[in-house]
């Protein structure tokens, strides 16, 4: 073997051990640093000096700091961690470099606004939020439309609800159910059809496939909670009529005249406890209901969609 | 005149599009430009934005990264191979010299420009599967970046008619930052008083505002971009290439060459 040979064949040894040894020790150095510690180190929470130090190329700055934060919920999301001490703060980085980055206004509002797990139950920043996108592009109703939303579910003041909505009606080019629906909340606020009625329209306008997800899976848990209802109705009309609870599911649907026993959207019969509750037999395949829940029920940190698109 | 104007931008042109280093730069654009891809798919709803943000940017950045580093090199260059001196030999002014060079940088520039765009073109069908009408306006903030390249390039042969490669390189780039916050010194002067209102607003016009050639966000939202803006855009290049050109020729006509 010539000299030269030897050097490559130790130079290229000594490479790949230094290469595989590396890789094992920063898998080991990210078990032991703390995570919090690392998502720290990354973050600088001035939307000023960011500005700044982009050099004038805001978008493309607004576009890493945007996709930071999905990364970043998604990440907590996923880990269960329900805290989201950060979102926020990146939330307003990203909008103050790009005032007209709309996905981060309109997602923005639906990671800050839910609570937990859904979220990071933070709605006055969101409405903040969604303020601040309105202020920047007062031409898009679909803001409004956001901001009455978060109003709507998340705070349940039907008043601000419906004045936003209108408000959003007025806007040149604004979908004609805003008008509808600022008279609906208006009158019939807090109930499921003004409910249904709002899912239904994010579903119908959004064209992400995740946004029509999670609004089918709402209708599906707003469908749910309307059967429990009908269902503890039912049971207090049976024990009114009978002096007792109804023994089982059968016996309530053959006391109810209902064609069969009452399945959830999936097709799963409902169940009945000794105490005359409705129950989902797989509560963990609708996320969002209300209703029909067993005591003590926790629910998945992730939420399981089953509906596929 | 012309022809020789014309034959030493050639010369200029051939001998910048055989640095390899080039190629890396420009290898380097069209791989941002590739990647935007993969950052849009890990984003919600961004993917043409983070194209044409990111494709743009690099193309933008690594542009200037050529300008100023081939730039800087192009008087020093030849003085230190002496061929400058079997060029100002024969019958060539030293202006024209100055200026041949200049168009030869510019050349280069607007070639470049042209490959990378077509990576971030190639990048936004992919990602669109069709253009669209506003698309058309990525056109005019390439045509912005080609204007800002002229600046730079006028810049660096100004720096490297009297100082060191280095020292141009520094300068070049100093200034390039500077000129990003233009409009942020022209409000820092608006709002100070005395002494400092005047020299702020001295630095502020003397400086190049590359803010007002930086479109790139406007176009990544689909804004269009009025006709006033363009041709004044234009306008304002071409006068201030031609200022710092002048100053160039105005101290290589006067250096020693000895």
């Amino acid at each position: 073997m010539t000299a030269r040979r030897r050097t490559t064949l130790i130079a290229a040894s000594c490479l790949v051990a230094s290469l595989a040894g590396s890789v094992l020790l920063l898998r080991h150095i990210d078990q032991v640093r703390p995570k919090a510690s690392i998502e720290d180190v990354l973050y600088i929470d001035s939307p000023k000096l960011v500005k700044r130090a982009s050099l004038g190329f805001n978008g493309l700055m607004a576009c890493i700091y945007w996709t930071r934060t999905v990364q970043y919920f998604g990440h907590r999301h996923f880990d269960r961690e329900h805290t989201y001490n950060e979102l926020a703060p990146l939330l307003e980085i990203t909008t103050a470099l790009d005032p007209h980055l709309l996905p981060a206004y309109q997602f923005g509002a639906s990671f800050l606004a839910p609570k937990p797990p859904n979220g990071a139950g933070e709605p006055e920043r969101a409405i903040r939020l969604m303020e601040y996108g309105i202020q920047n592009n007062p031409d898009n109703w679909q803001l409004y439309y956001d901001l009455g939303f978060v109003y709507y579910t998340e705070l349940k003041d039907y008043r601000k609800a419906s004045e936003t909505f209108d408000r959003g009606s007025k806007v040149p080019g604004a979908h004609p159910f805003m008008r509808v629906m600022a008279a609906q909340t208006a009158q019939h606020a807090g109930d499921l059809q003004t409910a249904r009625m709002l899912w239904t329209a994010t579903f119908e306008t959004s064209r992400e496939t995740n946004v029509k997800q999670n609004a089918l899976e709402h209708l599906r848990a707003i469908r749910v909670d309307e059967d429990v209802t009908n269902l503890e109705s039912a049971v207090t009309r049976f024990g009114e009529r009978m002096g007792r609870l109804p023994a089982s599911m059968n016996e309530l649907a053959y006391a109810e005249h209902l064609p069969g026993i009452p399945l959830d959207p999936d097709g799963n019969p409902y169940k009945l406890t000794a105490e005359g509750r409705p129950l989902l037999e797989r509560p963990d395949d609708f996320p969002f209901v209300t209703k029909g829940l067993p005591t003590g029920y926790k629910p998945s940190a992730l939420p399981k969609f089953h509906t596929k698109l | 005149m012309t022809a020789r104007i014309l034959h030493i931008a050639h010369n200029t042109f051939r001998e910048a599009v055989r640095d390899r280093v080039l190629y890396n730069l420009i290898a380097f654009a069209l791989l941002l430009s590739g990647a935007a891809i993969l950052v849009g798919q890990i984003s919600i709803d961004i993917e043409r934005l983070v194209v044409v943000n990111l494709g743009l940017t690099a193309v933008s950045l690594f542009g200037v990264v050529i300008a100023i580093f081939i730039g800087i090199g192009l008087v020093s260059k030849e003085i230190d191979k002496r061929t400058l001196y079997t060029v100002l030999s024969r019958p060539v002014r030293r202006w024209e010299f100055i200026v041949g060079k200049f168009f030869g940088l510019a050349g280069t520039l607007v070639v470049n420009t042209f490959f990378m765009a077509i990576g971030v073109f190639g990048a936004l069908l992919y990602v669109a599967h069709k253009f669209s009408r506003p698309d058309a306006s990525i056109l005019v903030a390439l045509y912005f970046i080609i204007l800002e390249f002229l600046i730079i390039c006028s810049l660096s042969l100004l720096f490297s008619s009297f100082s060191t490669p280095l020292e141009s390189a520094i300068f070049a780039f100093a200034l390039f930052v500077i000129g990003s916050f233009a409009d942020d010194l022209r409000g820092f002067a608006a709002s100070s008083h005395g002494f400092t209102h005047g020299v702020a607003t001295v630095a502020a016009y003397l400086v190049p505002n590359f803010s007002a050639l930086n479109v790139i966000s406007a176009v990544a939202h689909q804004q269009s971009l009025s006709g006033p803006l363009i041709l004044q855009n234009t306008l304002y290049a071409l006068f201030y290439s031609l200022m710092a050109l002048s100053g160039a020729v105005l101290i290589f006509e006067r250096r020693n060459l000895k």
